[in-house]
């Protein structure tokens, strides 16, 4: 009976969270599902029946393709899976398609990328110290984050029922950052370039990466008082980052270029060229500057947290064409600060409670109204009630110093 | 983390896995002209909102008893008219008589799955959440994962909020499940009202009647003919007939109508089974075709003694011995020897075992969880009908996965804890060598888990041979029976061995 039990993996509470999650989310198969469904089966028709020179260029359906090339590739080996499930999706005239089988597939391929986002989560637990508190599991920072990144309500209604792939693209994002706060840099940096070529709108925390890669990295070592030593400067790392991002630029945008297609895969990843990047580079700018303007605090994988954090809301706040859903790029590297300072956890509330109920109208049918108010419901009750938990402590430290505090004044 | 924020969370992941079980098809969706028991409930609805009481279980021009005609005792029907006026106030098209048959759409789908929902909120819900509360000698965690557990349970989701077929079955669970905590706490004369009103809203709740009869008899007994037990006999006479009036008072009024609502409620002469169901009759059909061989009569006679003569002595020891645990076991055998050996049985009858064996999950986690796998499966055939096969593949693995991790049963196959003590010490006295008793009830779960897999997975995939139709269907019951029968054995030797209550068994966890 015991193998029994470690084959079914339970004596692991994280299995037993990312099996749950995933029971979930096969729940969710039959629900609604917006426009971007038709789009993901329009480039699976693309990328499958036409040859690389004309996936830019195709444009029967409105939803042209308008993803760097890894998305585009990822897509042809999807529809290598999905001509077993029904052939009919893979034709480039099928307009809304959207037959059980080809639903049955989409969803599923949802549904097993999510994998990459669940070793991400994990790699990220492992970052975490809980040395601090809680004998129980439940008060444990790693099983708050855990919960907090694999069952966020954000990414459970925006890839689950509205349908995107959001999953495994913060897995790699949060990958990334999981290597960077163990020290290995050049991985952090090759995943980042990689997630880029996947989706450009990571464009947005881009500069927090920048300005963290050159102040730990590039700097390699620091003065007494944590300021940034200019003499350890070492142009080997930046022109090994500069390397990496390079060659992963390269196997994307290569075809491309050797093609000639280059301005035409520009237009579809940025349309109106002109006005959007005036607007994608002024909130970045704007962030930069904060960032900079910070170079000297950011002391640490914490403050390129904060950094990020940073980018992504001001890019959300003050970008152009910005969706909805772009506040999961705010909220998901926040969850991680979240479990570590009681001060980041209060912000991380109201943040995740605002940003999750502003995709409430991303879902409008009547059918899916009780279960987004009760994911909803389920996630702000949960984070709330167990972040005060583990932050108890230190509220009534802080309270009981206040209190003392004030007595002697 | 707080207890309350911890039961909230396990509530509404209990709402919103059954909200989304119910985002699939219903039974008979676009299949006219029956349609489906969707059609059923609807149908209901107009009827009692349209016609006057005196005619609801009566055949006449307006209501044709043969499309669906009432079947339930009047608190459905009452429940169908509170319902009618609710679909009146949003579209009167719903239940216009005559026209509104067949009618189907979003809309009228979304107020139909919605009402379920309200009704299990109210009822079945707080009643889980109260029992959990109440179990002694166990932690806090436990209880919200024993509530957690409950409140997964695949059966009745699945019926419920996919199969649609005799849905509300929560509200009559529900009202069973406060008449075993009123009982249990010894709030008996409001346990007894609330099973009353179980037995009014479904009939099938009377396979709970003899333990509750037996207990409180035990109870009044315990106390005393001579004085206090003799007055709470009284007292639950009283309250037992004033329900039941309450309820039919409109019915009571002429025999006629009386005895035309017991006609629908028990329709002796459709015969030993339908359809095929986990039943011995059912079983012992593919072998000898006794529903053709013997007579109505006899049927009914065999049926009949078979049923009371395996639940007689669970019955007498909760008379002689009342304890809350030996009623709740006694609950579990009792039922489960009805849906084995009596008379015209549903598929959906197994919920009315699982309620009780849910109940005692705390103190045998192993067999229950293992007992509520099987009543899941036995339900395959219907379930496959309606097209749920992927909600029941789901829900049967979360709740799997609760259980396991909740209860950790797979360490829990000692003697001691599937409570087998006393019993394999009585068998020792005889077989001095009978000391494997759990290492093969490990290898019967490891069979009947295997079995089970591999017949859902012959009968999605593969086509049944033509000269044998039902094959698949008639394995699945065969196989479960089997299961049952080895519960039924299960479950009497644990009432039959218990002594003391069990008070010196538990070991606290």
């Amino acid at each position: 009976m015991a193998a029994l039990t470690i084959a079914t993996g339970t004596g692991n509470w994280f299995s037993a969270l990312a099996l749950g999650v995933t029971l979930l989310k096969c729940l969710l198969i039959p629900t609604y599902h917006s426009t971007d469904f038709e789009v993901h089966r329009n480039w699976l028709a693309i990328t499958h029946s036409l040859p690389i020179s004309q996936w830019y260029y195709e444009a029967t359906s409105e939803w042209t393709l308008d993803y760097p090339p890894f998305f585009a590739w990822f897509e042809y080996i999807l529809s290598h899976v999905a001509k077993y499930f029904d052939q009919e999706m893979l034709n480039v005239h099928n307009l809304n398609y959207s037959s059980s089988r080809t639903l049955l597939f989409q969803r599923f391929s949802v549904i097993f990328m999510d994998v990459l986002f669940v070793y991400a989560v994990r790699e990220c637990c492992k970052c975490i110290d809980g040395k601090k508190v809680g004998k129980e599991l439940t008060e444990k920072p790693k099983f708050i984050l855990s919960v907090l990144l694999l069952w966020n309500f954000g990414l459970l209604i925006v890839d689950h029922i509205h349908f995107q792939y959001n999953g495994f693209l913060f897995g790699l994002m949060l990958l990334s950052i999981a290597r960077l706060f163990q020290k290995r840099h050049m991985e952090g940096a090759f995943l980042f370039a990689v997630l880029l070529h996947f989706k450009h709108i990571y464009l947005y925390v881009a500069p927090a990466y920048g300005v963290y890669l050159l102040r730990s990295y590039c700097f390699t070592a620091n003065k007494p008082d944590g300021s940034i030593r200019w003499k350890s400067f070492s142009f080997v790392r930046l022109i090994s980052l500069g390397l990496v991002v390079f060659l992963v630029s390269a196997l994307s945008l290569g075809p491309f270029l050797a093609l000639n297609q280059l301005p035409q895969v520009f237009s579809r990843l940025f349309p109106f060229k002109r006005g959007l990047c005036h607007a994608y580079w002024a909130p970045n700018f704007w962030a930069l500057y904060n960032a900079l303007d910070k170079v000297l605090s950011v002391i640490g994988p914490r403050g390129f947290l904060r950094c990020l954090t940073l980018c992504a809301l001001s890019s959300f706040m003050f970008g152009w064409h910005v969706h909805e859903k772009a506040i999961l790029l705010a909220i998901l590297p926040m969850s991680l600060l979240s479990v570590g300072k009681a001060g980041d956890a209060s912000i991380f509330l109201i943040l995740t409670t605002t940003g999750h109920y502003s995709l409430f109208p991303l879902l409008f049918t009547a059918p899916e109204l009780p279960i987004k108010i009760l994911l909803m419901l389920l996630f702000t009750i949960y984070s709330i009630s167990s972040l005060k938990t583990l932050f108890r402590r230190s509220f009534t430290l802080v309270a009981q110093a206040g209190v003392q505090w004030h007595d002697l004044s | 983390m707080e207890k309350w924020h911890l039961m909230a969370i396990v509530v509404l992941i209990g709402l919103t896995v059954r909200w989304t079980v119910s985002l699939n098809s219903y039974s008979g969706a676009g299949k006219p002209p029956m349609f489906g028991d969707y059609e059923a409930q609807r149908h209901w609805q107009e009827i009692t909102f349209n016609l006057p009481v005196k005619q609801w279980y009566f055949n006449s021009s307006d209501n044709n008893l043969q499309y669906w005609g009432l079947d339930y005792p009047p608190l459905t029907a009452y429940h169908s008219l509170l319902c009618a006026y609710v679909a009146k106030f949003i579209n009167p098209d719903w239940i216009a008589l005559h026209t509104s048959r067949g009618y189907e759409s979003q809309a009228h789908k979304l107020f139909m799955r919605t009402t379920v929902l309200i009704a299990d909120l109210l009822i079945y819900i707080p009643a889980v959440v109260l029992y959990c509360c109440c179990l002694k000698e166990i932690s806090t965690k436990k209880k919200i994962a024993n509530a957690l557990c409950i409140l997964l349970y695949p059966g009745l989701i699945l019926i419920d909020y996919g199969h649609f077929q005799n849905i509300y079955n929560s509200v009559s669970l529900g009202f069973a499940l406060w008449g075993v905590l009123g009982v249990s706490c010894d709030c008996d004369l409001l346990g007894s009202l609330a099973f009353c009103l179980a037995i009014n809203y479904k009939q099938m709740e009377l396979y709970h009647a003899l333990p509750f009869f037996c207990f409180l008899l035990g109870k009044c007994f315990k106390k005393g003919l001579r004085g206090k037990g003799f007055v709470l006999l009284v007292k639950l006479a009283c309250i037992v007939v004033a329900s039941f009036v309450l309820c039919w008072l409109p019915f009571f009024t002429e025999r006629e109508q009386t005895l035309q609502v017991l006609r629908r409620l028990f329709p002796v002469d459709r015969g030993l089974f339908e359809d095929k169901v986990a039943n011995i009759w059912c079983s012992f059909n593919v072998f000898l075709k006794i529903k053709d061989i013997l007579p109505r009569h006899i049927q009914l006679i065999m049926s009949f003694c078979f049923t009371f003569l395996s639940l007689l002595p669970a019955c007498i020891k909760l008379i002689l011995q009342p304890s809350s645990k030996g009623f709740k076991f006694t609950l579990v055998s009792c039922a489960l020897s009805f849906f084995l050996f009596s008379f015209q049985v549903h598929e959906k009858s197994i919920l009315l075992v699982s309620l009780p064996v849910c109940l005692v999950l705390s103190e045998i986690p192993f067999m229950s969880t293992w007992f509520l796998l099987v009543s899941t499966f036995s339900m395959l055939p219907l379930l496959l009908k309606d097209e749920l096969l992927m909600p029941s593949v789901v829900t049967t693995m979360a709740f799997f996965i609760a259980c396991v991790t909740s209860f950790s049963i797979f360490e829990k196959t000692s003697e001691e804890e599937l409570q087998l003590k006393s019993f394999s010490i009585s068998v020792r006295k005889y077989l001095p060598c009978f000391t494997f008793l759990s290492r093969i009830i490990q290898y019967l779960f490891l069979i009947s888990v295997i079995t089970m897999v591999l017949l859902t997975l012959m009968t999605v995939t593969l086509d049944p041979p033509q000269k044998l139709p039902d094959l698949f269907s008639v394995l699945v019951c065969f196989v479960s029976c089997l299961n049952f029968l080895f519960f039924l054995v299960y479950f009497n030797i644990i009432i039959m061995w218990d002594s003391k209550g069990g008070r010196n068994q538990k070991k606290i966890s």
